[in-house]
C-alpha cells in the first residue's frame, strides 16, 4: 500500500511532533475544547500527545485505509479512552469528534508548508490525511455512543436491582413498594423475588403498593393481577394498597377487574394484615415518657 | 406399578405427589382418594406438590378436579409446598387454579383446613362421632 501511495505523512508526524501538538492545542483551545469546564488544560494536552504518538506508530505501519489493522491498535486504544472519559464526563458527541477533526487544521497547515508549491501532491496528501482523521473521528463517536450505551445498560440494571425491595413489616407480613412503571422485565424480578421471600420468611400475607407507580394501565393491571396469582399459589394473601384516586378513576374507566383486596394506604392495609392475623395494635393512652 | 400413598393425619388425608403424573395414575389417585374421604369420613384434603419442578396444565387439571370431588363430599383441599418457579409458570400459563386453595406447607395447609372446618362447623353444626 505504501508503495502505491507515496505520501510524506509518516515523516511529517515523525519530525513534526513538538510542532504540531503545540498548533493542535492551539487549535483546540480556539474552538472551544476547555470552554465547558469539564476537562482540564493538562488532561486535554495529555490525551493529545498520547493520540499523536499513537498516530506515528499508526502511519509506520503504512496502513492508511483500514484503521481496524493491527498496526492501529495503539490509536484506538487511545481514541476508546478518551471516548469513554468524554462520556463519563457528559461530553456531547460533537465535542469528542471535534477532538479528532481538530487535527486537521494544524496537519492540513504542516502539509502545506512542505509541498505547497505542487498542488497535485498537497491535494493527494490531504486527501489521504483526511479520508484517515474522517475514519478516527467516526471511530471515536462510535466509541462513545458505546460508552453511552454501557453506562446506560449499568443504571438500568441498577434501577432493576434498586427499586424491587421487600420488606418483612411483621411476622408473617411482607410488603412490596413498588416504585416505577411495571413492565415485562420488572414483574418477573418483582415475582421472584416476592416468591422467594414467601418461602423463607412463610409469610402469610404480602402487601403490595403502587404508590410509586405512576400509572395503571392494563398492561401494568395484567402484571399486577399475575404477582398476586402466583403469591395466591404459594399460599400468601396479597393486599394492594396506595392507590391514588385518579388510579381508581383510570382502573374503573378502563374496566379492569383486580379481583383482590385494595386499600387506599398502606396503613390500612397494614392494619387488615393485623386483623386477619389475629392481631391487634393497641391505643394505651396518653404516650409515655420511656425511661 | 408406582402407586401413590394416601396418609391420615386425624380428619385429613395427605398425599404427597413425588412422580411425573401421567393419565392412569391420575384417574388411580382420584379414584383412591374419594373412596378413602368417604370411608375415613375426612374433612380435608392436602396435596403436596414440593417434589414436582414441573407443572402443567394437565396437573393444573387433575389439581382442580381432585379439589371439585372432595368438595361435593365435603371435604377441603389445599395445595401445599408449591415451588416459586412452578408458581411463576403457572401464572404465565393463564393456570391460577382458583378453585384451589392453597399454603406455603403442610403445616400451614393443615391450619388452612382446620380453620374452614371450624367455620363450617358453627354454621353447618356437623355432629362429631
Amino acid at each position: 500500500m505504501a508503495e502505491q501511495h507515496p505520501t510524506i505523512i509518516p515523516q511529517l508526524l515523525a519530525e513534526n511532533e513538538q510542532t504540531l501538538l503545540h498548533d493542535w492545542m492551539e487549535s483546540q483551545k480556539k474552538s472551544g475544547a476547555l470552554r465547558g469546564g469539564q476537562i482540564g488544560e493538562a488532561e486535554l494536552t495529555e490525551a493529545s500527545r498520547r493520540l499523536i504518538a499513537a498516530l506515528r506508530g499508526g502511519v509506520a505501519s503504512g496502513q492508511f485505509v483500514d484503521i481496524t489493522a493491527p498496526g492501529w491498535d495503539q490509536s484506538r486504544t487511545v481514541l476508546e479512552d478518551v471516548s469513554r472519559s468524554h462520556a463519563t464526563l457528559g461530553l456531547t458527541p460533537s465535542e469528542t469528534a471535534t477532538f479528532v477533526f481538530s487535527l486537521k487544521e494544524p496537519l492540513f497547515s504542516l502539509l502545506r508548508e512542505k509541498v505547497g508549491k505542487d498542488p497535485d501532491r498537497l491535494a493527494h496528501e490531504i486527501w489521504i490525511a483526511t479520508s484517515l482523521l474522517d475514519k478516527l473521528g467516526l471511530y471515536t463517536v462510535e466509541a462513545f455512543q458505546k460508552s453511552r450505551e454501557d453506562i446506560i445498560r449499568r443504571q438500568q440494571q441498577e434501577l432493576l436491582e434498586l427499586s424491587t425491595p421487600v420488606v418483612r413489616l411483621w411476622e408473617g407480613v411482607l410488603a412490596l413498594p413498588l416504585i416505577g412503571t411495571l413492565d415485562s422485565a420488572r414483574t418477573q424480578i418483582v415475582m421472584e423475588s416476592l416468591l422467594e421471600e414467601i418461602v423463607t420468611s412463610g409469610a402469610e400475607i404480602a402487601i403490595i403498593d403502587i404508590t410509586g407507580v405512576p400509572t395503571v394501565d392494563t398492561l401494568v393491571a395484567q402484571h399486577l393481577i399475575k404477582t398476586v396469582a402466583a403469591a395466591r399459589l404459594m399460599g400468601a394473601d396479597c393486599i394492594i394498597s396506595g392507590i391514588r384516586p385518579q388510579i381508581a378513576q383510570t382502573i374503573v374507566h378502563l374496566g379492569l377487574e383486580l379481583g383482590v383486596v385494595s386499600k387506599a394506604t398502606m396503613a390500612d392495609a397494614f392494619a387488615l394484615a393485623l386483623r386477619q392475623l389475629g392481631k391487634a395494635v393497641v391505643d394505651r393512652g396518653p404516650a409515655r415518657q420511656e425511661v | 406399578m408406582a402407586e401413590i400413598p394416601v396418609l391420615k393425619i386425624g380428619d385429613c388425608l395427605l398425599v404427597s405427589i413425588q412422580v411425573d403424573m401421567h393419565d392412569r395414575l391420575a384417574m388411580e389417585l382420584q379414584d383412591d382418594l374419594t373412596n378413602r374421604i368417604v370411608s375415613e369420613r375426612a374433612r380435608g384434603v392436602m396435596i403436596d406438590i414440593s417434589a414436582l419442578e414441573i407443572v402443567d396444565s394437565f396437573i393444573g387439571r387433575m389439581l382442580n378436579n381432585i379439589a371439585a370431588m372432595s368438595r361435593v363430599l365435603d371435604a377441603v383441599t389445599v395445595v401445599v409446598g408449591m415451588r416459586p418457579a412452578v408458581a411463576i409458570t403457572l401464572v404465565e400459563l393463564g393456570l391460577s387454579l382458583t378453585g384451589v386453595q392453597t399454603a406455603l406447607n403442610v403445616d400451614k395447609g393443615l391450619a388452612l383446613i382446620r380453620k374452614a372446618i371450624g367455620g363450617q362447623e358453627g354454621a353447618l353444626g356437623r355432629q362429631e362421632g
